[in-house]
């Protein structure tokens, strides 16, 4: 039996066996129990953000003078307020203002402290110094006093709130971003596309930021959690949402008082939505990190 | 498996031990649990090293080699476990051995050293308490335990122990740092000591240095040594028998002269054509190749696992995998045609015809007087100083010197990622080319390209190959539509892979498609010089050699001249014309390839040659560099190499003076102040100094 079969052309590029078993990140994600209970609470939320009030037993804002203070009960599972509105109606419609307000303000952030980020990481020197110094010093103070500070003199507004708790998170992604980017610097693959007389901003856009994504995505999602926390401090003290809007910072901020009198339902349960909703970002971030960094 | 002709167990013991084997492994498989799947790394695998012998294993990335290592020691991942079969060390049974004895084994029997001995010392802890601490687990007294350490770090050629004992690991050089490792794995005097590629990380010079060492150390320890390399070479030089590891498998074993001399397996003899051996050059014909790549971990070829890629398969080999034939009474070979095997018909043709560079070719690309100082704390580093060097229309330079020598900063100058120091200048067709690269124009930009060493870093990872090689096209050439889809297509066939490959990432591709693919960008331009910078240094020998007959067949078609920067002097030797000898950022040697090689050479031209091992036995000549490359910061004074030179001359001058470089026969210039008469007597003598 003779039969030497023909080699392969050598080196020619054989099929290499698909790497079976090999997900994709997000079919990785989808895998791991924790971004699912996280993913669901904060689709819950989005639903009530987007059709709060049709889902709502109650017009959050009908005042019921002669159903005042009630505890949680069969027609008001989280009872009412001091002026008789359904707690658990302001529940479901005040996450629309917060979850809005703070999306937004994580957008804006992201968005200018990457391009900050690129800049400083990529192109050093000068611009590096200078920015570091100013992202320095913002940082030195506490971010909700720094808030506080620019929402007071531009007056409460959400547009304000947005823009305001965006440009404080700004230098903050910025930094991690430029870490990012000082990785990437030490790559082979920008000398490769500096010889093909690639200019900076093409360069930063094209071909970093791709590689930067998966880090800009966790920290986006960081921020998301920190933001809610800042805007719903902000409503808290009066200078963010503003009544009569259901609010969970300024239902707090309105209830607490009666906390003595033994009246806890109006202020454990928006307390209760601020922490879901910030957990279930963390567990959604903590599993994209583990599924990036695997 | 289905036992056929001549089926045996493992060989009987080759080694020169009276005693039993020190180790013993008998139908060993490792399976490792991935994603809910066991996968199997290591199949069926059997040896002994008897006491005192040394065995080595040899094999590509993912053939198994360092699992092999890992079940010895019983250091398996957690998702990694061994099976089936049996591992007996010093007669106990490993596998059954309870957390104590296993620790007691770990002191006291088996001791390994790995690949980079900087992440294997412990950085805050200073090197004579590491040391130290082998001997107080033995239970010696701290004051006798650092006496003893003191001991071990001289035994291991450590200059001054004392005061290497009060560094931190960080303030060694890799050598010595290595040294430090060893005299740890030593200190427990170990019955078996295992080392997972010690050298790799290491610079030729210094790699000589270290196995010449271990080598010494055997003799006095009595310790078998299981020593696992890539590199044949260094296992040729090192190892007694040797194992040959193929996809999990052990597929030939055998003395290992033998084994090197007279493979009898197809993938040994494939393995062994792949390198460039016995002064092999270019003009000599391609290189032989093997076909395809090795299967993934975990695959399910039955029968016999390299049956995909051999060229002289029979339909009994896909059918079932064939049993160890034992060729003579210590070789044995897994291959049903392990007769036929050493006449394994060639997979790539020889023929190869190149353009000779002609005798009086003009220069394409000079450099004049480079010199590049990079600031650093307490001085700077002069890590070119006054290069002067000229670059031949379609010529080969080969670049070599060790690690710190300023081999790629010479190659960044002259493509333009680092300015020179002022005064330094770079011309290209005669023309000074801006130091700066955004200043040079797009035919400039054009004209001169890179490959770089590591595909990894040097393709971007997000984008797809038809992206990675279509760029160079229509930002340099100036191509769109059709004509940049056919260039694109064209330019992909030409690096040997095909279309479809044009959507996938880099992280889709093998580690030698990855480096076709930075060839076809630096390619795809139409550069008249292409900077490889160690193209192949990253990759694995089966790989490298077909890459090397990429570049010598595209230098063929395209014309173009090649600066090719490699530590492997056999790879160098194969595809240069010209070789430049560089030592701390200073051009000792420059001359024809062969005649560099012949010699007489430089004395620091000497030494490398003679640090590299040999796979066909030993050179006559064999001078040995003491210690390694100094600071540039602080270069010597005279002749730079004074400090380490073995030939140096009695009179002073090498101290004072620094030799100019000179032309000692036609186009071969030197920089030493040996009459070069005197330089071949010395070494057509083969006198080591």
């Amino acid at each position: 039996m003779t039969n030497i079969a023909a080699p392969p052309a050598a080196g020619v590029a054989v099929a290499r066996a698909e790497r079976s078993g090999d997900l994709t990140p997000w079919r990785l994600l989808l895998r791991r129990p924790t971004f699912l209970a996280g993913a669901a609470i904060l689709l819950f939320w989005v639903a009530c953000a987007a059709f709060g009030r049709s889902i709502a037993p109650h017009d959050p804002l009908a005042q019921q003078l002669l159903a005042t203070n009630s505890a949680p009960s069969g027609a008001h599972w989280f009872g009412t307020d001091q002026l008789g509105r359904d707690a658990f109606s302001r529940v479901i419609v005040g996450v629309r203002d917060i979850l809005l307000i703070s999306s937004l303000a994580t957008v804006l952030g992201t968005v200018l402290g990457t391009a900050l980020g690129l800049i400083m990481g990529y192109l050093g020197g000068v611009a590096d110094i200078l920015v570091g110094r100013i992202v320095e010093a913002v940082l030195a103070l506490p971010l909700v006093i720094v808030a506080f500070l620019f929402v007071v003199a531009l007056g409460p507004s959400p547009l304000v709130i947005t823009i305001v708790v965006g440009f404080v998170f700004t230098p903050l992604i910025a930094r991690t971003v430029r870490s990012a980017v000082l990785v990437e610097s030490q790559l082979d693959y920008l000398s490769s596309a500096r010889l093909l007389g690639e200019k900076s901003p093409y360069i930063m856009a094209v071909e970093i930021l791709p590689n930067v994504v998966p880090t800009i995505l966790v920290e986006f999602t960081v921020r998301l959690g920190y933001a809610i926390f800042t805007v719903a401090t902000l409503s808290f003290l009066g200078f963010g949402v503003q009544p009569p809007t259901p609010d969970w910072g300024s239902d707090i901020a309105h209830n607490y008082v009666t906390l003595g009198a033994g009246y806890w339902w109006m202020t454990l349960f928006p307390a209760l939505a601020i922490a879901s909703l910030v957990i279930a970002i963390n567990l959604v971030t903590d599993s994209i990190e583990q599924v990036l960094a695997s | 498996m289905t036992t056929t002709d001549a089926p045996i167990g493992p060989g009987p013991p080759a080694g020169r031990g009276e005693a039993g084997p020190t180790v013993q492994v008998e139908h060993m498989d490792v399976t490792y649990r991935v994603r809910g799947r066991d996968r199997l790394a290591l199949r069926d695998v059997s040896f002994r090293i008897g006491s005192r012998e040394s065995y080595g294993l040899v094999g590509e990335s993912g053939s198994g080699k360092s699992t092999v290592a890992l079940a010895l020691t019983r250091y398996l991942p957690r998702n990694g476990r061994v099976s089936a079969g049996a591992i007996t060390i010093n007669g106990q049974d490993l596998l059954s051995l309870g957390a104590g004895a296993l620790r007691e084994l770990r002191a006291r029997t088996v001791s390994m050293v790995y690949q980079e001995p900087g992440r294997a010392l412990n950085p805050s802890i200073r090197v004579g308490h590491q040391v130290a601490e082998v001997y107080e687990i033995a239970g010696a007294g701290r004051h006798e335990s650092l006496e003893r350490a003191e001991a071990i770090l001289r035994k291991v050629q450590i200059a001054d122990p004392a005061q290497v004992m009060d560094r931190y690991p960080h303030q060694l050089s890799g050598g010595m740092a290595q040294r430090a490792v060893i005299a740890m794995a030593l200190a427990a005097e170990p019955s078996l000591l295992i080392l997972d590629e010690p050298t790799t990380a290491l610079d030729a010079t210094v790699e000589a240095e270290v196995l010449d060492l271990v080598t010494a150390l055997r003799e006095e320890f009595d310790t078998s040594v299981l020593f696992i390399s890539h590199n044949l070479a260094v296992i040729a030089k090192m190892c007694d028998r040797v194992g040959v590891l193929y996809a999990g498998e052990l597929i030939e074993e055998g003395p290992a002269r033998e084994v090197f001399d007279q493979p009898r397996h197809p993938y040994t003899v494939g393995l062994l054509r792949c390198i460039p051996r016995r002064g092999q050059r270019k003009d000599h014909g391609r290189l032989d190749t093997i076909p395809g790549f090795l299967p993934p971990a975990g695959h399910s070829i039955t029968g016999c696992v390299f049956a995909p890629r051999c060229s002289i398969v029979q339909d009994r080999c896909r059918e079932a995998a064939p049993p160890s034939f034992q060729i003579n009474p210590a070789h044995t070979s897994r291959c049903y045609r392990h007769e036929i095997a050493p006449d394994l018909p060639r997979s790539t043709p020889v023929d190869l015809s190149l353009p000779t560079p002609e005798e009086t070719a003009e220069p394409i690309a000079r450099l004049v007087s480079v010199s590049k100082t990079f600031p650093a704390r307490g001085g700077a580093i002069h890590a070119l100083a006054g290069v002067n060097l000229d670059l031949m229309r379609g010529e080969t330079l080969g670049l070599v010197g060790e690690s710190g020598s300023g081999k790629t900063t010479l190659a960044r100058v002259l493509l333009g990622l680092t300015p020179p120091d002022q005064g330094a200048s770079v011309e290209l067709d005669d023309q000074p080319l801006p130091a700066d690269l955004r200043r040079r124009s797009r035919d400039q930009l054009k004209s001169i390209q890179i490959v770089f060493q590591n595909p990894d870093s040097a393709l971007n990872r997000r984008h797809t190959v038809r992206r990675l090689i279509s760029r160079p096209l229509s930002r340099l050439a100036g191509l769109s539509g059709q004509r940049l889809r056919e260039r694109v297509a064209d330019l992909i066939r030409s690096v040997r892979m095909e279309e479809r490959h044009l959507s996938l990432r880099p992280n889709q591709l093998s580690g030698g498609l990855k480096q076709r693919v930075a060839i076809a960008r630096a390619f795809g331009s139409g550069p008249r010089l292409v900077v490889c910078d160690e193209p192949t240094s990253a990759l694995d020998v089966s790989v490298q050699a077909a890459i090397l007959n990429l570049l010598a067949d595209l230098q063929a078609k395209e014309k173009v001249t090649y600066l090719f920067i490699s530590h492997d002097l056999g790879v160098v030797r194969y595809l240069a014309d010209r070789i430049a000898v560089l030592y701390l950022g200073r051009v000792m040697e420059v001359g024809p390839a062969e005649t560099v090689f012949a010699g007489p050479h430089h004395p620091y031209t000497e030494a490398l040659l003679s640090a590299v091992p040999s796979i066909d036995g030993q050179r006559p000549t064999r001078i040995r560099l003491k210690g390694e490359i100094p600071s540039a910061a602080n270069p010597p004074s005279g002749c730079v190499f004074h400090t380490r030179c073995p030939r140096k001359l009695t009179s002073g001058v090498c101290e004072s003076t620094e030799p100019p470089l000179a032309e000692v026969a036609p186009g071969h210039l030197m920089s030493c102040h040996i009459p070069i008469d005197q330089l071949r007597t010395l070494q057509s003598n083969g006198q080591a100094p």
